[in-house]
């Protein structure tokens, strides 16, 4: 099933990267040929192996709930493009209510 | 800003409600889900966070054991089977309350899955049925600034504190509840109840709905009567307590049935719900979003060992239901006594002053009337008086040993209060007891009876009930400290 220059548009869009038609054109035979590369491991595997989502196999790594210290305001403010009463401000939000 | 809405009764005359809930309950935990920053509300903006929680580039999350282990318990608590392995997953938005455009979160692998609980509403059982219990991490909180209403469409601007980012979440997502009827929104906020009491029981969270951290999504939509397919619903957000969740799904049944009666039809969408009365649309959820969930590579896979739940199964406390069944029978009280009881948050001392030796009903006096007034004065809760229960089963002990009188004992309350030491104590120190040396008491009862000849010449005539003035004199003689009954018995010997 090759990838469509739609579907790299829907991408794109969940991204938040805009694209031109002639990037979508160049990208989505790009992105179908990793993807075809990643379905052959798929082929090889046998149904006995599952998905693998970590590289290491460990479970429970677990850290004790102790409070460290955070970092200084103005630290963290330090790198935001504009700041108000200690808080970080950021462009008016549209069409969204949360 | 109100809709058309159609009359309540009408409406579930014609349709069959079905609810949805969603509560999320943030963690009480010293430290953050995935952080060490402190995990405390009310801090100076932007003082609480590090790397981690601010989603810079190179940091490395590492789960909070502690926040593993309540979100079990919630989800024993609940009846839940305990995923045996289950992993986090990233859900990626965009939207400036979390820095690293996604939310940690659980997808198709909660960590607790598929339990009940059964709710009492006016006699009736209900069960409803939990399908999940996940962890996730809370989000930054947003001041929306600029405009004329504070409110988001006119703002021009938002600031962010991301303090609450990265807080621990259990988010408890409920079956459809069916079967309700006219009694929905009565269901819905008996279940937030029972979820903020089992919350406290369990001592996993703060569950203040006010500050946030118990926060409830209602979801509703009709179908009508008898018919077996959901109508399309909404989900009422921003229903900050528990009076809130009765008033917005009954707003929203009422909204949803004006629009179906007149042949329109519900939009699937979130609503927000507005102190005054009222829900507004916010996001439409026509269109399913689409978060590009995947496992979150950072973080390894949780996989509980059974004995260590089993473990955490034997932490469990009582459930808040089963334990106030069983104390209004040891107790003996009525159904309002319990109420009142249970609404003054005074249980636990009442227990406590009850197993220090008091009877139910003197427990529930002081607590519930000389306490919970002093309490309300000083704004505290019952359990944060300078006095404890055992202290208050002594008083009770001098009252029924004759020692002080009720007024004698409300100073004696007011010496423990003031740091003065134990009821004896204050006794002692503040020559509290009640005088029934008859010699003292003696002359008190001459000096009344020289004082109020007309009232002595009515008792010698055989009106008994006079003595009460002459009772009322030595009393007064005596600053309240004299053994009424004793004193009685001396003016009817001398003046019978």
């Amino acid at each position: 099933m090759a990838l469509t220059a739609a579907d790299v548009a829907r991408l794109g869009e969940l991204a938040r990267i805009r694209l031109t038609d002639e990037e979508l054109a160049r990208l989505a035979p790009q992105l179908d040929v990793i993807l075809q590369s990643v379905a052959r491991v798929t082929e090889v595997a046998g149904a006995d192996v599952p998905p693998t989502s970590h590289a290491l196999p460990l479970t429970n790594v677990f850290r004790e709930d102790v409070v460290t210290p955070s970092l200084a305001r103005d630290a963290v403010l330090a790198a935001a493009p504009a700041v108000e009463d200690g808080r970080f401000r950021v462009p008016r939000i549209l069409a969204e209510d949360a | 800003m109100s809709a058309d809405l159609l009359d309540f009764d009408e409406a579930l005359a014609a349709y069959d409600p079905v609810l949805g809930l969603e509560v999320h309950v943030e963690l009480n935990t010293a430290s953050k889900m995935f952080c060490g920053c402190a995990n405390a509300f009310g801090g100076e903006p932007n003082t609480q966070t590090c790397p981690v929680c601010l989603g810079l580039p190179g940091s490395l999350p590492v789960v909070n054991g502690k926040a593993i282990e309540s979100a079990i318990r919630i989800g024993l608590a609940l009846n839940c089977s305990i995923a045996s392995w289950c992993r986090f997953a990233r859900k990626n938005y965009f939207y400036p309350d979390m820095t690293k455009d996604f939310q940690t979160s659980q997808y198709d692998e909660p960590i607790a899955h598929d339990g009940w609980i059964d709710l009492e509403v006016d006699g009736e059982t209900y069960r409803i049925e939990i399908e999940r219990a996940h962890m996730e991490e809370d989000a930054g909180k947003l001041v929306h600034a600029g405009g004329s209403s504070g409110r988001i469409g006119d703002a021009e601007y938002s600031l962010v504190d991301y303090n609450r980012a990265g807080t621990p979440l259990v988010e408890i997502v409920t079956r459809p509840i069916t079967g309700t009827g006219a009694k929905a929104p009565q269901v819905a906020k008996a279940y937030v109840s029972f979820l903020r009491d089992l919350m406290l029981s369990l001592g996993v969270s703060d569950v203040r709905m006010e500050q946030g951290s118990l926060r409830c999504d209602a979801n509703v939509s009709l179908m009508p009567k008898g018919a077996t397919q959901f109508g399309l619903r909404t989900e009422t957000k921003n229903v900050n307590s528990l009076r809130s969740v009765e008033r917005a799904l009954t707003y929203e049944i009422q909204r949803q049935a004006a629009l179906l009666s007149s042949g329109g039809r519900v939009h699937q969408e979130t609503r927000h719900w507005h102190e005054e009365g009222y829900t507004t649309p916010g996001r439409s959820k026509e269109q399913a979003e689409d978060y590009r969930y995947f496992p979150e590579p950072d973080l390894v896979p949780v996989a509980p060992p059974r004995e260590w739940v089993e473990q955490l199964r034997g932490t469990l406390p009582e459930l808040p239901n089963v334990r106030r069944e069983r104390l209004q029978a040891a107790w003996g009280y009525t159904d309002l006594e319990m109420q009142d009881a249970v609404n003054a948050g005074a249980l636990d001392v009442i227990e406590a002053t009850v197993s220090a030796g008091a009877t139910p009903q003197s427990a529930r006096k002081w607590w519930l009337t000389e306490l919970a007034r002093r309490a309300n004065e000083a704004g505290v809760d019952l359990a944060a008086l300078a006095i404890t229960p055992a202290q208050v089963a002594e008083v009770q002990a001098l009252v029924d040993a004759g020692t002080v009188n009720d007024k004698l004992a409300r100073q004696v309350i007011d010496g423990v209060l003031a740091g003065e030491g134990s009821p004896a104590d204050v006794v002692a120190a503040r020559g509290l007891a009640v005088v029934s040396d008859d010699g003292a008491l003696s002359a008190a009862v001459d000096a009344a009876i020289a004082a109020n000849p007309d009232v002595a010449a009515r008792i010698r005539d055989g009106k008994l009930q006079a003595a009460g003035a002459l009772i009322g004199a030595v009393m007064k003689d005596m600053r309240g400290q004299a053994d009424a009954g004793r004193v009685r018995e001396l003016i009817l010997q001398k003046l019978g």
